[in-house]
C-alpha cells in the first residue's frame, strides 16, 4: 500500500491545481505502485528527457498536461529536442513532423521548464548537491548527477520525468534510498599504466566497460588518479549508461560518496572484484569501431554535449589546418555563448565545423546520407550511431578525430593506449 | 485438456490472441518501429515480425527509458499489441500505457510471469485476474 500526504491526496483527487497537475500526480502515484514504492518523496529539481519527438502521441500528451497553465513546481531543465531552434532546417524532417517536434519543445517551455536543450545540464548550471533528491532523465545525466554530484535520482524516462517535475514528487525507491547506493562490485584499474589513466580517450572506453560489466548493479572504480577532469568523468558516465543500465558508479577518491573505496562499499567486501587489464581495455576500445575502415565521411563529437573546454581543445589541436570532411560539434546554448565571447565559434566554423545546437546528430536526422563512416571520441555516439543514423562508427581520441578530419583518412595513434 | 497459468497483473485487462515469443532481449526504443510495429533490432531472431495485435511474450525486456513513448505511439496509431507478458518486472512500458489510458486512447493488459513457457503461434486468453488460458487454435 502506498501512503500519500494530504497535499498529494488533494492533487490526486483534483481538489487543488489544474487537470494537468492531477494527471501528473496520477502518473507518479501509479508508477510508484508498479515500482513497489511505499511513498513519494519531494524533489528539488528535474531534468526532462521527454522533449525529444518520437511521434505525435507524446506531443498530444504533453500538450494535455500543459493545458490550463499547468506549471513545473521545481527548477526543471530540458534535454535535447529534435530541432536546432536557431536553424530549423538542419533537421531533415518533413514540415508536419518538424512542426510537431517544435510543439513538443514549446509545450515544455510553456510549463515553465528552463530551455537548456542539452544532455549536459550539469555544465549549463543545473548542479544539484550531495544528498539532494531530484528526478532526472537522460541516461548520461542520471549517471552524472548520481555519481559525480551525489544527488539522488533513478533513471526517469518519457512522461514520468515531466510528471515528477509538475508534482514535485518522485516514487521513493531505488537510488533515492541510501541503502541502495552502496557499491556491490569493484572494478580495479590500478594495474593500468599511469599514462593510460591520464588519457582522455581512456575514460569513455572505461565507461563502456563499466556498463557491460555491472549493468544495473552499483559499482566502485578503484585506482583512478586524483586529477581526473570533469569532462573525463562525463565521458565515463555516458559510456557506462549506453552499454548498461548504469545509474550510479562511484569513482574512489573522486566522487562525493566515495572518499575511498571502503566507504563506497559501506565497509563491506564487494560481491566481486574485477581487475581491469590493458587487454580488456583494448578489446573494449575495438568493440566501439567498425573493422576494416580506411576513409571517414564525417566526425561527430559532443555526446554528451561538448563543453567550452572541449571545443577549445579541438580548436587548438586543429592548429588552423582546416577539415576535409564535415566535423559536427553537438553542444548547448551555454557553450555557444562562451565561444561567441571571443569569436572561437567563428574560428571553428572557418575550419569546417558545423554546430548542432539544442539537439544532436544521433537523435534526429541531420547527417547528409543514409550510410557512411562516422568518427567520434564518444562511446555513446559509437554505441548508438549505426542503429539511429545508418552510419558505421569508428572510435578514436580527440586528436585522432582532428587528424582524420584533416586528411579524410582514418588516422589512429596507437601510442595513446600503452 | 485445458491448460491454465497464473501471472502477476501490472495493468489489468482481457485479451485473446496469438503469441509472438521473443527469443532474445529486446528494447522497444530502437527495437520496434512505431511506423510498422515490426521488430527492427538488427540481428534479432524476431526481426521483421509485426507486433501489432499479437500477445507479446518477452522473457527479457531491456528497459530503455524512451520505451514509454514508443508504446504510447503504437497505441495511438492503432498498432499496439493485444497484451504483453513480461519475464522481468518493468515500469517503463506500463508508464506508457497509463499515459494512454489517461488521455483516452485505451489500454492493454501487462502481466509478469517468471520463465514464461509459450511459443509463437500459441493462442491464449488473458483474464483480468492474471489467469492465462491456452485456447485450441
Amino acid at each position: 500500500m502506498i501512503k500519500l500526504s494530504e497535499y498529494e491526496k488533494n492533487v490526486l483527487a483534483g481538489n487543488t491545481g489544474t487537470p494537468g497537475d492531477q494527471m501528473a500526480m496520477e502518473l507518479v502515484v501509479e508508477s510508484a505502485k508498479i515500482l513497489g514504492a511505499n511513498s513519494l518523496i519531494p524533489i528539488v529539481s528535474s531534468h526532462v528527457d521527454g522533449c525529444l519527438y518520437h511521434g505525435d502521441s507524446g506531443v498530444l500528451y504533453c500538450e494535455k498536461l500543459a493545458e490550463n497553465g499547468t506549471q513545473v513546481k521545481i527548477p526543471t531543465t530540458t534535454n535535447v529536442g529534435a530541432l536546432n531552434l536557431s536553424k530549423f532546417n538542419q533537421t531533415k524532417l518533413c514540415k508536419e513532423k518538424r512542426d510537431m517536434a517544435y510543439r513538443l519543445m514549446k509545450a515544455h517551455q510553456e510549463m515553465g521548464c528552463i530551455p537548456t536543450w542539452t544532455c549536459a545540464p550539469y555544465q549549463a548550471g543545473a548542479r544539484p548537491s550531495l544528498g539532494q533528491q531530484v528526478a532526472w532523465g537522460e541516461s548520461n545525466a542520471v549517471a552524472f548527477t548520481n555519481s559525480i554530484l551525489g544527488a539522488r535520482t533513478n533513471r526517469y524516462g518519457d512522461f514520468l520525468d515531466v510528471a515528477c517535475a509538475i508534482s514535485a514528487r518522485a516514487p521513493y525507491y531505488g537510488l533515492h534510498r541510501s541503502e541502495n547506493r552502496t557499491a556491490k562490485l569493484m572494478l580495479d584499474v590500478s594495474n593500468l599504466s599511469n599514462k593510460l589513466l591520464q588519457e582522455d580517450a581512456f575514460f569513455p572506453v572505461l565507461g563502456s566497460m563499466v556498463g557491460k560489466l555491472t549493468g544495473e548493479t552499483v559499482s566502485v572504480v578503484h585506482g583512478l588518479p586524483n586529477n581526473v577532469t570533469e569532462d573525463q568523468m562525463k565521458a565515463l558516465c555516458a559510456g557506462a549508461a549506453s552499454t548498461g543500465s548504469v545509474g550510479l558508479v562511484h569513482l574512489s577518491g573522486l566522487t562525493p560518496e566515495a572518499p575511498n573505496t571502503l566507504t563506497a562499499l559501506s565497509g563491506q567486501k564487494p560481491q566481486e572484484t574485477i581487475p581491469i587489464t590493458k587487454e580488456m581495455v583494448i578489446e573494449a576500445r575495438n568493440s566501439l569501431s567498425t573493422p576494416g575502415t580506411h576513409k571517414i565521411d564525417c566526425v561527430a563529437v559532443g555526446s554528451p554535449h561538448f563543453s567550452n573546454n572541449e571545443c577549445r581543445t579541438l580548436l587548438a589541436l586543429a592548429d588552423r589546418k582546416s577539415f576535409k570532411v564535415p566535423v559536427y560539434i553537438c553542444t548547448g546554448r551555454h557553450t555557444m555563448a562562451n565561444l561567441k565571447h571571443d569569436g572561437a565559434d567563428e574560428d571553428l566554423r572557418n575550419l569546417g565545423v558545423t554546430f548542432v545546437i539544442d539537439t544532436c546528430v544521433v537523435v534526429t536526422p541531420i547527417l547528409p546520407k543514409q550510410t557512411g563512416i562516422l568518427m567520434t571520441n564518444s562511446a555513446k555516439f559509437a554505441h548508438y550511431t549505426e542503429g539511429n543514423t545508418g552510419y558505421a562508427p569508428v572510435f578514436g581520441s580527440l586528436i585522432d578525430c582532428v587528424r582524420s578530419a584533416q586528411s579524410g583518412q582514418l588516422i589512429w595513434d596507437n601510442s595513446v593506449w600503452n | 485438456m485445458e491448460l491454465k497459468t497464473k501471472s502477476t497483473v501490472i495493468i489489468g485487462g482481457s485479451a485473446t490472441g496469438e503469441i509472438l515469443y521473443f527469443d532474445t532481449p529486446i528494447s522497444f526504443w530502437g527495437g520496434v518501429s512505431v511506423k510498422t510495429s515490426k521488430v527492427v533490432q538488427k540481428g534479432h531472431p524476431q526481426n521483421g515480425e509485426a507486433t501489432a495485435n499479437k500477445i507479446l511474450v518477452i522473457p527479457n525486456l531491456i528497459g530503455s527509458s524512451s520505451s514509454s513513448a514508443i508504446i504510447l505511439e503504437l497505441i495511438y496509431s492503432g498498432l499496439a499489441p493485444k497484451a504483453m507478458i513480461l519475464g522481468n518486472h518493468d515500469a517503463i512500458i506500463p508508464i506508457g500505457i497509463i499515459a494512454a489510458k489517461q488521455i483516452g486512447w485505451g489500454s492493454i493488459p501487462i502481466l509478469t510471469l517468471k520463465n514464461p513457457d509459450f511459443k509463437t503461434g500459441d493462442w491464449v486468453t488473458i483474464f483480468p485476474n492474471g489467469e492465462i488460458r491456452y485456447e485450441e487454435p
